[in-house]
């Protein structure tokens, strides 16, 4: 009984979903990157926080993305259940009923946004909290399933953690985390369309519209390298704006120099079959490694010469 | 319900209150700590 599949949220499974398929509703993979950038936003911040108080922003941060996943796969249940990669997901696979998805992940959405405020300041409160709502209502509910432009403006959503993380150390907001945020922001473009071109299919079957599916990969291709030439400018913009030091503008220079490399050969190519699609993976492999590099340089910068 | 559903449901059930019961106990130690930082000014 608990291994008969029920189709997708309008029925209770009769086992309770286990405990790790709603540690699994967070997608916990995802989240390493948003962590990643949270801690540097707030290891960047000038001033002093807590460590128990700063563990407790990154947590909330943590949880705050979790919830945002969890209400993604409650609207989303149905269409995950049409692809491959997502539909062995707890909801599209019968192990858990939509209700259970859609409770737990708006209270810790409530708990992760009142945390934050009592930890730290409201400020970092609400960003976190704009960021899931944008996250849930901008990007899932709206602009996914309509334009192709989808997850250049619903890619705000990830660019936030950054903030959040300097708000919750300085209480404000100013111009280094926001060039943090719009180097996530133009980021996310090539990062994402280089996987949509060799998961396309799967986004077909689900009538997504992702770039490659609606507009085709030579579109797609142009949009990523154009998408990446914004990006460079955007990386480099806190070194022009002296935001930053040598350390985070050598990493910017070469990590971009490379991420351009990459991303022409992806413009060259006409290759449609997701098999041989090497230099795709490894611009989308790359885009992970590099935003790990900046931030990291970022924060190994701010505290060598601020 | 079957006996051997029932079993299932009971050790799914057990495994969910000990897990939220660890999460409670964590979160206990949490507003502590996070109380004694701010009792000493640690923001």
């Amino acid at each position: 009984m608990a291994s008969s599949p029920i189709r997708a949220g309008n029925t209770a499974p009769t086992i309770p979903a286990h405990w790790r398929d709603f540690v699994a509703l967070t997608k916990p993979r995802v989240m390493t990157l948003v962590v990643f950038t949270g801690l540097c936003g707030l290891l960047a911040a000038p001033g002093h926080i807590h460590p128990i108080l700063g563990f407790t922003a990154i947590l909330c941060i943590a949880l705050g993305a979790g919830a945002a996943a969890t209400l993604n796969q409650w609207y989303e249940a149905d269409i995950d259940a049409k692809m491959k990669r997502t539909a062995n997901r707890p909801i599209p696979a019968g192990r858990m009923d939509r209700q259970s998805a859609l409770h737990f992940g708006v209270g810790l959405s409530f708990f992760s946004v009142l945390l934050m405020g009592v930890a730290t300041n409201w400020l970092a409160s609400a960003v976190l909290a704009v960021s899931i709502l944008f996250y849930v209502f901008i990007y899932t509910i709206w602009l996914k399933p309509r334009t192709v432009q989808n997850i250049v403006i619903g890619g705000a959503a990830g660019a936030f953690p950054p903030v959040i993380g300097w708000a919750a150390v300085t209480g404000d907001i100013s111009a280094l985390p926001v060039a943090l945020f719009m180097l996530i922001f133009f980021w996310t473009p090539p990062h994402f369309w280089a996987l949509a071109l060799f998961v396309k299919t799967d986004y077909a079957a689900a009538g997504i519209p992702m770039l490659p599916v609606v507009s085709g990969e030579v579109v797609t291709r142009r949009q990523i390298w154009f998408y990446t030439a914004i990006m460079a400018v955007a990386a480099m913009a806190p070194v022009l704006l002296h935001l930053t030091g040598p350390v985070y503008g050598t990493a910017a220079l070469l990590g971009t120099g490379l991420f351009a490399v990459f991303a022409f050969q992806v413009l060259r190519r006409r290759e449609s079959d997701p098999a041989r699609m090497a230099p795709e993976k490894r611009l989308f492999k790359y885009s992970i490694l590099y935003l790990f590099l900046l931030f990291g340089a970022v924060v190994v910068d701010r505290w060598m010469f601020a | 319900m079957t006996p051997d559903e029932d079993r299932q449901v009971r050790a799914r059930q057990k495994s969910r209150a000990i897990v939220t019961g660890l999460l409670l106990g964590a979160l206990v130690i949490l507003f502590y700590a996070i109380t004694i930082a701010k009792i000493g000014g640690g923001h």
